[in-house]
């Protein structure tokens, strides 16, 4: 039997057991619905409104304005079309401006604002390590922006972007300012949030908590029009019924990441860090991708030159190890990666990406076995890619 | 050690390669499932019947259901380069090509088996009706399948000897109800592709459409000739037609003609009465054994399409890979662009393509 060794923590995570016990007594026992006004759904609504405040402290913003969504590709989507539509009516703000390094979550959801309801987008520039400047948000803003999104730390590079400083520029011209933390709160402080932007998302499946469950920060005043439509739950900004031991899960994984966090980053830093020392020694043509040091403390990626991402990735998998790429495709239909081709990589480049992502479990053993394996499996990959 | 060799299936999502994947699995072999994603027209990219979303699902369930990994391996490009152009090209000729036998020779085991190699595999399998055998001097003798209605030696007979040694054909000894009382067994979905005719990457349309689409400019209308050279009517383009038809040629004739061959040159259609349709030989090319080549003429059992009966002929090697093929007696419907394949009894010895 080969070992099957897990490195795509920021595809996903297991639940951590801590969590999954703080869950289990509000499926079959504590069943009641947060609306109504029996005791059964006060002791629900009690155990949504304690999940609410634990997260609002851990990001230091109040209970009112935080938002339970289903994932954090909703909370993505609620801000940034709640907010563009809710800034159209107001202020008759009709232009959107991204990054070009946005996940889909934000970028198609921006695509789909300006071709079906009429929004001006336009993208902000990236350096070479996928970074967004301030300064080109000062350059690219308008009087009538009714939204600017940038990602905390890009899920593809791990590239962190200096949120509080584009936000400030943002507030200097009264533009809400989105941020798509699903990558960055699994492992930076986020006590800050109203100093790094108005509206933050994030999902529990990145930090060990269950899939299924997310939550938007709207800092107080942010115009926003809700994207589903019903109920009152969740200040009127987010209709139905809440999920009430995934909301549980949601805060416990939370404030374990957030307190234990600090702790697991030092360690996996100082393992990626050999990770990518050793990978840009060894292998030929290989190059790290994003930014060498603002980056998540677990992300290591890479492009290989003449390699084929998915013949690489169906290669360590046959070898036992579970990674991912960019262009990541189970279709085999691949395309080059996006983030990579908006960064300058030419497109041949963009096609040989691999993302490494470590996290709680892995061992330092796990990425020697990976160092050992690589070289051999990159030039296998070079071989079928000129077959 | 003994270890059993590993196996690498290529899976379409049908109940053929799933029970090859099931049996090889349940004989105690290393299986991995692989799936090639191949070119469709654009916009049809859904549409490839070989690889549809559908089945690419169908096949991950079962992989999954085997617990065995499970790969999809682009090869979008090479299959256009080795067989979409080729087809085109065959048609543009005057010929009917056949697909089919270039995607398994240069697609299934190119690029597949390499892939299978690369990934460990000592052995490419596949869910075609056909067995691999050793003879007793230790040479690989590739055999029709058991089932005499399923046989698919005919598509395999391009394989180089050395692909054939990296074979293995789980059904070869099975027939199709035999095949769907397993799947029973394995409790493996029976879905199956509708049989059709029609080639995988043409999606919704016939191979008309498409090469009006891909070669307009095989549809020029010409002259309709017979043996002596007279004009008897217009054709629409040669692709229109194939060998053996009688309708739909528009002549008013006393006895009924019909097209004897394509004269891509001179652009022209030869028609002929049914006498003139037979050919007592044919000349094949780029021959392939899978014997050791005769040195001296062979009498042997030769299928000129796919499934076409079997009839007797004397083999006789030419220079520079061909062959020249004499019936022993007027055999119709002799098409350029098929291969003609040769056995011996239940051996496939070899083929080459009809000139």
């Amino acid at each position: 039997m080969k070992p099957r060794i897990y490195l795509d923590y920021a595809a996903t995570t297991p639940l951590d057991e801590r969590v999954l016990a703080a869950m289990q007594p509000y499926f079959s026992e504590i069943f009641g619905n947060p609306s109504s006004a029996h005791f059964y759904g006060q002791d629900a609504d009690a155990a949504v409104e304690e999940a609410r405040s634990k997260v609002a402290g851990l990001l230091g913003c109040s209970s009112a304005e935080i938002v339970f969504t289903a994932n954090g590709t909703e909370s993505d989507n609620l801000a940034l079309r709640g907010v563009a539509l809710a800034m159209r009516r107001l202020k008759n703000a009709n232009h959107i401006l991204i990054s070009p390094v946005e996940h889909h979550a934000v970028s198609h959801t921006a695509m789909q604002l300006a071709e079906v309801f009429g929004f001006d987008l336009s993208y902000l520039p990236v350096d070479a390590h996928g970074q967004v400047s301030p300064q080109a948000v000062k350059e690219a803003i308008r009087p009538n922006t009714a939204v600017v999104a940038a990602i905390y730390a890009n899920n593809e590079i791990g590239t962190i972007n200096p949120v509080a400083d584009i936000h400030q520029v943002c507030q200097e011209h009264s533009v809400p300012f989105l941020t798509d933390a699903v990558q960055a709160a699994a492992h930076l402080p986020m006590n800050q949030a109203a100093a790094h932007a108005d509206l933050i998302a994030i999902g529990a499946h990145k930090f060990y908590g269950p899939k299924g469950v997310g939550a938007l920060y709207v800092r107080q005043g942010t115009p926003i029009l809700p994207t589903q439509t019903g109920g009152k739950q969740e200040h009127a900004m987010r209709a139905g019924t809440q999920n009430v031991p995934y909301i549980v899960g949601l805060a416990e994984a939370f404030s374990i990441a957030q307190s234990e966090g600090p702790r697991h980053a030092q360690r996996l830093l100082a393992l990626r860090e050999h990770l990518i020392n050793q990978v840009l020694e060894t292998i030929p043509g290989a190059h790290l991708t994003g930014h060498a040091v603002q980056r998540l403390p677990n992300h290591a990626s890479f492009v290989f030159e003449g390699v084929n991402g998915n013949t690489l990735l169906m290669l360590l998998d046959a070898a036992g190890f579970a990674c991912s790429s960019g262009s990541a495709c189970k279709t085999g239909n691949p395309q080059p990666s996006e983030v990579l081709l908006a960064m300058g990589f030419a497109p041949e480049l963009a096609l040989g990406s691999l993302r490494i992502t470590l996290g709680r479990a892995t061992t330092s053993e796990q990425i020697e076995m990976l160092l050992t394996a690589l070289p051999s499996l990159v030039k296998r990959a070079r071989q079928l890619n000129r077959a | 050690m003994d270890k059993k060799p590993q196996v690498v299936v290529g899976m379409s999502g049908g109940v053929d390669s799933s029970v090859a994947a099931a049996l090889l699995v349940e004989k105690g072999y290393e299986v991995t499932g692989l799936m090639l994603r191949l070119w469709s027209e654009p916009g049809e990219e859904c549409a490839n019947r070989c690889c549809t979303p559908d089945s690419m699902f169908q096949a991950r369930r079962v992989a999954s259901q085997l617990g065995i990994p499970f790969y999809v391996v682009d090869a979008k490009e090479i299959f256009y380069q080795q067989v979409v152009e080729p087809f085109i090209a065959s048609y543009l000729q005057g010929e009917t090509p056949n697909p089919c036998l270039l995607c398994n020779r240069q697609v299934r085991w190119g690029t597949m088996l390499e892939h299978a190699l690369a990934l460990g595999g000592d052995l490419l399998a596949t869910g075609h009706y056909a067995r691999v055998e050793t003879a007793s001097d230790g040479s690989l003798r590739l055999l029709r399948g058991l089932d005499n209605n399923k046989d698919q030696s005919y598509v395999l007979s391009v394989l180089s000897p050395d692909q054939l040694s990296r074979s293995i054909f789980p059904l070869g000894g099975l027939t199709k109800p035999q095949v769907r009382a397993e799947a029973h067994r394995f409790g493996l979905p029976v879905a199956e592709r509708a049989e059709s005719q029609d080639l995988c990457f043409l999606g919704e349309g016939t191979y008309i459409d498409f090469l009006r689409r891909h070669a307009p400019n095989s549809f020029a209308p010409g002259p309709i000739l017979n043996r002596k050279g007279e004009t008897l009517g217009e054709h629409t383009g040669l692709p229109f037609y194939t060998i053996g038809q009688r309708k739909g040629l528009r002549i008013a004739a006393p006895a009924p003609l019909y097209v004897i061959e394509k004269d891509a040159d001179r652009n022209a259609l030869i028609v002929g009465h049914l006498e003139e349709l037979g050919r007592s030989q044919l000349t094949g090319k780029q021959v392939n054994w899978l014997i050791a080549p005769p040195a001296a003429p062979l009498r042997a059992q030769v299928k000129i399409r796919y499934k076409a009966a079997d009839a007797w002929a004397t083999l006789i090697p030419q220079e520079d890979q061909r062959v020249l093929v004499a019936f022993e007696s007027p055999l119709r419907d002799i098409t350029a662009g098929q291969r003609a394949v040769f056995y011996a009894g239940e051996q496939c010895l070899g083929s080459a393509l009809i000139e």
